[in-house]
């Protein structure tokens, strides 16, 4: 019974998340396509949580320690490096007076 | 469990976690409502950013003590890796970035699931639904690991742009590798416990993953990493739902229906069904076509020089850029930038129109040329772009090819027919800068460069413009 409810809660969360996500995303305009898919890529990086509540859990073996330390590491290039790109990308994009006369900046 | 000081303190308490992980969704969505704009994207961004600061702090408190190292040596190389990438990274390569981004999530979430079954001595104990959506996680995570990493070698050109198929048997052999990976996860659900299953389905599912995207054309390339990326969003959303963890469901979701408008936004623009497309098969049957299309437009091409190509952008009061993926190929958007300044001084009038699916992502053409400090407003969407055509002087087509070519509006027989495309033939001149004759990555041929209207500029695309803008100097 309390697994049932965890489980329906946890589907309508799913569902109302999704149809959220949906409404959210659509008034993204075509120019920040790139930076949203950078960013959705760093938003996905919360499976760093698994890895975590995982790894935290006892029992693990030799082997399931390796494979959780490359999943956290894959969550945390997802994250950091999701993250700081889109940044970078979004700060080309801020508003530039039409003129543009200050010269472009090299990485 | 733990022996900190902390241990019995209210951040341990599993409500006072859900509440930090219902704040940090929150800050996801109030974050990408952000993206709803040039101005307020910066700030949405570092919202969410916090948001996920918030839910790996929170997760953090609920660790084990002795699982201190693991975490920080995992958080560390993941570091080591993401932050030099992201700040070293070319925004031309952004297309590859996302791809191994994606990859990496995806390879995060099927290791996950893999060692939740160890762990767990092959789902023993653990409710069905949970062993469920968590062999739908490997397999998804599996797929999208794979794909991404063939996606990235073939953006990165390690491995061949063109389709690599299996001929007539691929539909079979990739219906045959996901009923493999389906048969071992149902065969797990309902009480198997052996590893060598779940290795099979991880390895079954890697290789639906490589027969996928190998087959897959550069120009497909938008609507795979779109793809990819819905994927892993809902192999997220999964592992949450396993986990029993509100944050992971509902960023993964997030992530999923981005994926999924972006997906289907990139097909629309393609004229193209997704099945159609991860069928495979429209590289090959192009090139065919494209050919034979060759020999009857052969010789009426007209080839034109920077300083005549100066004179009459000089002279024009319109101008639109239409650029592609040669533009990010020679990374010429600086040089396209310094034209337009020219330009612009001499008071023509220029603006941009964007494909959606010119370059190899959603939006790449409006990154790079933001990098080159191009004001967004001058950046038009293709429905926007395509009425302004008929009172539009010049349209300069830099390295973009199938995105422009009228087969697609007048050749019932060409593989592109039905997608929509910039109308640049509608505009009194057209002047298209590009390597060479050869037809683009779907092996079509271009109507578009027998018109009579047309001159080609041959040569890369940053030495052609940097030499137009240099003859636009002595007029």
């Amino acid at each position: 019974m309390i697994l049932a409810s965890t489980l329906t809660t946890n589907l309508a969360i799913l569902v109302l998340a999704g149809f959220i996500g949906f409404v959210v995303i659509s008034k993204v305009p075509n120019t920040l396509h790139t930076p949203l898919m950078s960013g959705t890529n760093a938003i996905h990086g919360i499976v760093l949580l698994g890895g975590l509540l995982v790894v935290g859990l006892s029992g693990n073996g030799a082997f399931n320690k390796v494979i959780l330390v490359i999943a956290i590491a894959f969550g945390t290039i997802n994250v950091v490096g999701g993250f700081l790109v889109t940044d970078r990308m979004l700060e080309m994009f801020k508003a530039k007076p039409k003129s543009s006369s200050d010269e472009e900046k090299k990485s | 469990m733990s022996s900190l000081p902390l241990a019995t303190s209210f951040l341990q308490d599993q409500s006072f976690l859900d509440v930090l992980y219902i704040v940090a969704f929150a800050l996801f969505i109030q974050g990408l409502r952000g993206l709803s704009g040039p101005t307020t994207a910066v700030r949405g961004n570092r919202i969410a950013a916090v948001g996920m600061a918030i839910a790996v702090i929170a997760t953090l408190l609920n660790v084990n003590e002795g699982n201190w190292a693991l975490i920080v040596i995992g958080v560390a190389l993941g570091t080591a890796v993401g932050v030099p990438a992201a700040r070293q990274v070319k925004m031309t390569a952004m297309p590859q970035m996302v791809a191994l981004f994606n990859g990496v999530g995806g390879g995060a979430v099927f290791l996950i699931s893999w060692s939740e079954f160890r762990l767990s001595d092959g789902f023993t104990g653990t409710p069905t639904y949970i062993a469920i959506f968590s062999l739908f996680a490997a397999i998804v995570g599996s797929v999208s690991f794979w794909g991404s990493n063939i996606a990235f070698g073939k953006l990165q050109e390690i491995i061949p742009g063109k389709p690599i198929t299996l001929g007539s048997s691929q539909q079979f052999v990739n219906a045959l590798l996901l009923l493999v990976a389906v048969g071992c996860g149902v065969a797990i659900a309902a009480g198997e416990h052996s590893e060598g299953l779940f290795i099979l389905l991880l390895l079954s599912a890697a290789l639906l993953g490589n027969a996928v995207v190998f087959p897959i054309g550069g120009a497909d390339m938008p609507v795979v990493i779109s793809l990819l990326n819905a994927f892993t969003g809902l192999s997220a959303a999964a592992t949450g739902i396993a986990l029993n963890n509100p944050a992971l469901i509902v960023a993964g979701m997030i992530v999923g229906a981005s994926g999924s408008i972006l997906t289907n936004l990139m097909a629309v623009a393609m004229n193209r069904s997704i099945p159609a497309i991860i069928a495979g098969g429209f590289g090959g049957g192009g090139a065919v076509e494209g050919a034979s299309g060759a020999g009857e437009h052969a010789g009426t091409v007209r080839s034109t020089t920077a300083s005549d190509a100066a004179i009459q952008l000089a002279y024009a009061n319109r101008v639109v850029i239409v650029p592609g993926y040669g533009m990010a190929v020679a990374q010429a958007q600086h040089a396209v930038r310094e034209l337009t300044k020219e330009l612009e001084k001499r008071q023509v009038e220029v603006s941009y129109a964007i494909h959606p699916v010119a370059g190899r992502m959603p939006g790449h053409m409006n990154v790079l040329l933001a990098e080159a400090d191009v004001p967004y407003d001058q950046l038009k969407e293709m429905d926007e772009a395509n009425p302004e055509f008929s009172r539009t002087d010049v349209s300069l087509v830099i390295g973009a090819n199938d995105v422009t070519n009228p087969a697609a509006k007048n050749t019932p027989s060409s593989p592109i027919y039905g997608m929509p495309i910039l109308e640049v033939s509608d505009s009194h001149s057209v002047i298209v800068i590009k390597r060479s004759m050869n037809p683009g990555f779907a092996g079509i041929e271009n109507e578009l460069y027998y018109d009579p209207k047309t001159e080609m500029l041959f040569g890369d695309a940053k030495s052609a413009v940097s030499e137009i803008t240099a003859e636009l100097a002595h007029i």
